[in-house]
């Protein structure tokens, strides 16, 4: 039985998928019994520290470790110098495009970037190892630094790296539409813009840790890491070290948060383990704040010039895009500084029927700190383009903004529908939940008071964002980005014990998000079983099966696809054991209440911890030749599904200091069959969270020589509680054709929406002033100054 | 040489004598020296709240306090919040208002809150706000958050009134609980 | 984010701590609340090689009202000062329990302590602002014995005070009630340092202004006092046109630096902003004063 759409369960019948359960995981976190990679303690334990470069780029003329080493408590400093019998670490896209460039683990000759690691010490406390590190003495001579987009592109400027003299590590030409040239000539209204995203990162609240430890028993490496990719860990990590992977046991414990950050490869998830090789002893290193801040993957630093042709009703007709990403000083792993370009480039046309695309997008690398993906990856950028030309459009044609994005969205009738970068997206309710958040925020009183409020003085705005968020991508998608490893497959394994209880383990890392709680759910509908009898392991690579882990929201359609088929195989073979035990037909029984039990009898039944007792303890009780044991295995990998939502939002802006506070922000969002409402509303939040904090509060801030200047939360400001608005969600279902329970991916829609519906709001409550702004974060002292011109 | 000195703390009413050196915090010392590991560290530098404990009765950084400072002190940290009956009431309230995530954060906001309630058990949902603002959740949006303080601080007022009420900050559907007890798998 | 070492001493008076200072040497420094100077230990910005930890010299927290005056201990915490509700504590100096509600975060207050805030002399701090506002006299204890320093004179730039290495900051004063005094602030975040920060008093009879005071924070070393305002102020009836006047009038007198969290331009123009906003509190307030933080 393979599962299927026609499999899933009608919504009035299911159990157990829809319903907001409180999460298993609740419990330990709540008591303080969680366990994150700091919190684990190991006899012999000693503690790492990195000597980290104070400049953005220089040459390392010496590094002079006595000091260091005769620092109380050092027992170990390692340099360069002793890691030369190790692979490099050279992130790779396998096209012509893009320029492999190496990320040395402990810089070499050059650093790239403040915060690059140059020197590791090994001492018997955190204490003593920093006391170390300060006292490595590296000689540098400094050289020019490139810090910015315009600076690493200009004529002559110094490159980052010899093998790009030009400073573009990706340049490609993703779309060229012959006609597009004519199309926008011809076109009644053409919009110019540049669109500008400052960069952020993710600040999840347990910054980066990595505990390892050698088993001189088994010759093997065990890593805890806070990562929410604990195979590709171990593949990458094993590579480098030169080890076969079955030497290796990577374990993600709780991790507090990830949201891309820790989805990729870390320098020091590797020279953790080298390091606990040369001193025979478990090692652990804890990123503090200041080099989670300065040190670890940032991103969404982009820039879009975009030239689109309108007809006078507002129909977009054609689209000509250069995008340019500021990726740092080198390419993350696996996914490479290719991430953010090429995902601008094959999605800025988002839900929009834009037939002519041209889209050139490039990588430039700086020297800064390297970007990876954040939550979102490109497309709160490539939603502001959008909503931005949308707004535009609908300013300079005089139609309600509603309006003009009414006209661009896929039509109902038109899904499955492919769009002009070749992307299929399937169906769901774009229109929808345009006009259902247009009635929420019920616009037409809303430009009422508006008028009556600009009559007083007052600033409000009503802004709008429309978006499809792919989600749940395979192995086909993964393919076209051509990167060393393919993600895209999960799989999950399921076994009953003796006692009824039953496990599943999938390949999935959950850091948030209650896969424990919600692929329980999904086993429990299939299995008949109440959820807790389902026990969720993930995170582990020596208990689960290979797997990509958490990221791209793909865990709920990928895993809980998988989880699903494997639930139904499951199923099959208890109702295979069960008509041995009620002598009756396997399709006579169904699985109900713990237990199989004959259709239309319900005395007649055996339940799962009898199955599980007689499958392995009196495996005599089945016929010969009958397999002991009651497991199953179910691999799914989906082409990929879109969720859609629209955000709208009423701000109102001091018109004294330029600041936005929110009067309404309203999600309206469809993302399937929600497995755990309570769970999916919980991303919506955090989500709109994270996106409001880039609209309006957090940025990376460096000098022109390459200095980060936000290096404390005192300077990179994460919002509170007092700056983040409650949120309304309404919901729409529209299930998925292409995942194992109509569920779709949701985890980033949040943050993707959040800033173009904010700028969009602020540009709203701005228009009598002709002000356009187009930059994140909107800083007040911008709307201030954008106002005052206005005015002067 | 490193200054090292012989402390007496009290930790959810358990007495411990330590030998601590100067520089270690608090948070260090509860974490890495007594094993209340439940206290998380998040920023160092008294932003992200992520550390607060409750000591002598007041809500504190307790990555801005020198362990050796907490001699002779008393502190509550969110291992000791959970009775013999289970949870408390602030703890359920986290849990059915999806209040954590990932979960890093909790411990602190759960102590911050539990020190709101104990001086103000009344608070208005401004006075919460203002709370809850001195610590950083990165997942939740923080509105999951006021919420459970707020149905908390309800539940106390008027404890007949236990998952019914609706508030400031618009509770979703009402919440579906699983009992553990109910349906456990048949035939043990 | 680990300190360096450090030695640690704890005392139980006054009197110890002097001579304990006195005995260290000049780079020794004091820890009483600790929430400024910890962070910076933290981040190795600060590394003193001794504490002197006075967090438990109980002499050094009280509140008490000596007819106009008010004393307040140097160890007495932000939260104190927030929960302050004895009548005739908060007769005319009710602006002081307003204003503590800005200062830092809650947990931070139960710590934080008023002597510490203005030792630590940060040019944005609530009390640093109110004492210079107000002539708060600094008490300060070292081997000769008390003085007494105005809090203008005390506040010498960014951190740093008119303390001797050996003297500890014992009592914060301030001589007499402010019926009506405001502060307003402008910050990113609820619970930050403020940008710029405006404290203003004014001294009304029968309508008309005899006399004002404003400060000034954030856009200097120190906070600043501004003449030329307050001199616009004396005498009118602190009508919207003469708040106005005093308000561009401070923002032609400050003179800004210009970092991450605004340019020297926006600093000035929320000088002019806050000003106003302060005075017309004030103005409209009979000890009722309210302090505001405008975060955006």
């Amino acid at each position: 039985m393979t599962g299927g759409v026609e499999a899933r369960a009608p919504a009035g019948e299911r159990r157990w998928i829809g319903r907001s359960l409180s999460r298993v995981e609740d419990h330990r976190h709540l008591t303080g019994g969680g366990s994150f990679v700091d919190d684990i303690a190991i006899p012999g334990l000693l503690h790492l520290a990195f000597a980290r470069s104070p400049h953005a780029a220089a040459r390392i003329e010496a590094i002079d470790a006595e000091e260091a080493r005769a620092t109380p408590g050092v027992e170990a400093v390692l340099t360069a110098e002793d890691l030369s019998a190790l692979q490099r670490f050279v992130p790779m896209l396998n096209r012509p495009d893009f320029v492999p460039v190496e990320t040395p683990l402990l810089a070499r000759d050059r650093v790239r970037h403040v915060g690059e690691p140059v020197a590791l010490v090994v001492a018997s406390t955190p204490h003593a190892a920093e006391d170390g590190a300060e006292r490595v003495r590296v000689t540098y001579e400094r050289t020019d630094a490139v810090a910015s987009i315009d600076a690493a592109l200009a004529e002559g400027s110094p490159a980052v790296h010899d093998d790009a003299p030009d400073n573009l590590l990706l340049d490609a030409v993703f779309k060229d539409d012959p006609e597009i040239d004519g199309v926008l000539d011809g076109a009644a209204l053409v919009v110019e813009a540049t669109f500008r995203s400052s960069r952020v990162t993710a600040v999840p609240m347990e910054a980066r840790a990595c505990l390892a430890e050698w088993d001189g028993r088994t010759e093997r490496c065990r890593l805890h890491s806070s990562t929410q990719v604990p195979h590709i860990v171990r593949t990458s990590v094993a590579g480098l070290l030169g080890l076969p992977e079955h030497r290796l046991r990577v374990i993600a414990p709780d991790v507090g948060g990830g949201f891309g950050q820790k989805c990729v490869v870390a320098r020091e998830e590797v020279l953790t383990c080298i390091a606990a090789q040369a001193v025979g002893r478990p090692v652990k290193w804890v990123a503090d704040r200041q080099e989670n801040l300065v040190a670890d993957f940032q991103g969404h630093e982009q820039r879009y010039e975009v030239r689109a042709g309108f007809t006078e009703e507002g129909v977009l007709l054609a689209l000509d895009a250069q995008v340019l990403t500021d990726v740092g000083a080198y390419s993350n792993h696996p996914f490479t500084c290719g991430v953010e370009p090429l995902m601008a480039a094959a999605e800025l046309l988002g839900p929009y029927t834009v037939r002519h695309y041209r889209c050139r997008t490039r990588a430039v690398a700086t020297h800064k700190t390297p970007m990876a993906p954040y939550r979102g990856v490109a497309r709160p950028q490539l939603v502001l383009v959008m909503e931005g030309l949308m707004q535009r459009a609908a300013r300079r044609l005089g139609i309600e903004q509603s309006e003009v994005r009414a006209r661009n969205l896929i039509p109902d009738d038109a899904f499955p529908y492919t769009t002009a970068a070749g992307l299929r997206i399937d169906r769901g309710s774009y229109g929808e939940s345009l006009a259902r958040c247009v009635d929420a925020l019920d616009l037409d009183a809303f430009r009422e008071r508006q008028a009556a409020a600009r009559r007083e003085g007052r600033l409000l705005g009503l802004g709008l964002s429309c978006f499809g968020e792919r989600t749940g991508y395979g192995t086909e998608a993964f393919e076209q980005r051509k990167m060393a490893m393919t993600p895209g497959y999960d799989i999950a394994q399921l076994a009953l014990d003796p006692t009824g209880g039953i496990t599943l383990s999938v390949g999935t890392a959950s850091h948030g998000q209650s896969h424990e709680t919600t692929l329980a759910q999904i086993a429990a509908e299939a299995l008949g079983v109440h959820p807790t009898v389902i026990d969720v392991r993930q995170g582990d690579t020596d208990q689960s099966p290979y797997g990509w882990g958490t990221f791209a929201s793909r865990s709920m359609v990928v895993s809980g696809g998988a989880t699903r088929k494997a639930s139904l195989r499951l199923a099959d073979r208890l109702k295979h054991l069960a008509s041995h035990l009620l002598e009756a037909a396997p399709e006579d029984l169904e699985l109900r209440d713990g237990a199989v039990v004959v259709r239309g009898s319900p005395s007649h039944s055996v339940t799962l911890a009898d199955i599980g007792r007689i499958a392995y303890l009196e495996i005599h009780r089945l016929p010969a030749g009958e397999e002991p044991g009651v497991e199953a295995r179910a691999t799914f990998d989906p082409p990929g599904t879109f969720s859609n939502a629209t955000h709208g939002c009423i701000v109102e802006i001091d018109p004294d200091t330029g600041a936005v506070a929110f009067d309404r922000y309203v999600v309206v969002e469809d993302c399937g069959v929600m497995i755990n409402p309570m769970v999916v509303e919980g991303q919506v939040r955090g989500g709109v969270a994270q996106g409001i904090a880039a609209a309006l509060y957090e940025r990376v801030v460096y000098s022109d020589d390459g200095q980060p200047l936000t290096t404390s939360l005192m300077d990179y400001l994460v919002p509170t509680a007092s700056e983040i608005p409650p949120v309304e969600i309404l919901h729409l279902e529209t299930p998925s054709e292409h995942s194992e329970t109509g569920a779709k991916g949701m985890g980033e829609g949040g943050t993707m929406g959040a800033p173009a519906c904010v700028v969009s709001a602020v540009n709203d409550a701005l228009a009598h002033l002709d002000i356009e702004l187009d930059g994140l974060p909107i800083l007040p002292e911008q709307v201030l100054t954008a106002i005052q011109r206005a005015r002067a | 040489m490193n200054d090292v000195h012989l402390i007496t703390i009290t930790v959810n009413g358990r007495p411990s004598e330590v030998a601590v050196e100067a520089r270690r915090t608090l948070a260090d010392v509860l974490r890495h020296d007594l094993g209340y590991t439940g206290t998380h560290v998040g920023c160092e530098h008294g932003i992200c709240g992520a550390c607060t404990v409750i000591l002598d009765g007041e809500p504190v950084r307790s990555c801005l306090i020198f362990g050796v400072q907490a001699d002779d002190a008393t502190v509550e940290t969110v291992e000791g919040l959970a009775g013999d009956d289970g949870l408390d009431a602030l703890q359920e309230s986290f849990s059915e208002q999806h209040a954590l995530q990932c979960g890093f954060c909790t411990p602190g906001f759960l102590m911050l809150a539990t020190a709101l309630l104990r001086a103000n058990p009344e608070p208005t949902d401004d006075e919460i706000r203002d709370a809850v603002a001195s610590n950083l959740c990165r997942c939740t949006g923080y509105q999951p958050i006021l919420a459970a303080v707020r149905q908390a601080a309800d539940r106390a007022a008027s404890p007949d009134t236990a998952g019914s009420e609706g508030n400031g900050w618009g509770v979703w559907e009402p919440h579906v609980d699983v009992p553990r007890e109910a349906e456990q798998p048949g035939g043990q | 984010m680990k300190p360096a070492t450090f030695e640690y001493h704890r005392v139980g008076t006054v009197g110890e701590a002097v001579e304990r200072l006195g005995e260290l040497g000049e780079d020794a420094k004091l820890l009483a609340g600790g929430q400024s100077l910890v962070p910076m230990m933290n981040f190795r910005l600060a590394r003193p090689p001794a504490l002197v930890d006075i967090s438990r010299v109980a002499e050094l927290r009280y509140l008490t009202r000596e007819g106009d005056t008010l004393r307040i201990g140097a160890l007495t915490s932000h939260l104190a000062i927030e929960r302050m509700d004895a009548p005739e504590l908060l007769d005319g100096f009710s602006f002081l329990k307003e204003a503590a509600h800005w200062v830092g975060h809650y947990p931070i207050r139960t710590r934080g302590t008023f002597g510490g805030s203005v030792a630590h002399a940060d040019p944005a701090a609530e009390w640093c602002l109110l004492a210079v506002l107000l002539d708060a006299e600094i008490v300060a204890r070292g081997p000769g014995g008390e003085r007494t320093i105005a809090a203008a004179d005390f506040l010498l730039g960014f951190l740093t005070n008119a303390l001797d290495p050996d003297e500890v900051l014992v009592e914060v004063r301030f001589p007499r009630p402010a019926s009506r005094a405001a502060l307003h602030e402008y910050a990113r975040r609820r619970g930050d340092f403020a940008i710029v920060a405006a404290a203003v008093a004014v001294d009304v009879e029968e309508d008309t202004c005899r006399s004002a005071r404003i400060v000034i924070g954030g856009v200097d070393d120190v906070p600043v006092r501004i003449g030329e305002a307050e001199a616009a102020l004396a005498g009118s009836r602190l009508e919207a046109e003469a708040i106005e006047e005093a308000a561009q009038a401070a923002a032609r007198a400050v003179d800004p630096a210009s970092d991450i969290h605004g340019s020297a331009e926006y600093r000035r123009h929320l000088t002019a902003v806050l000003v106003t906003r302060a005075l017309g509190e004030a103005r409209g307030s009979e000890d009722g004063a309210r302090s505001k933080n405008g975060a955006g």
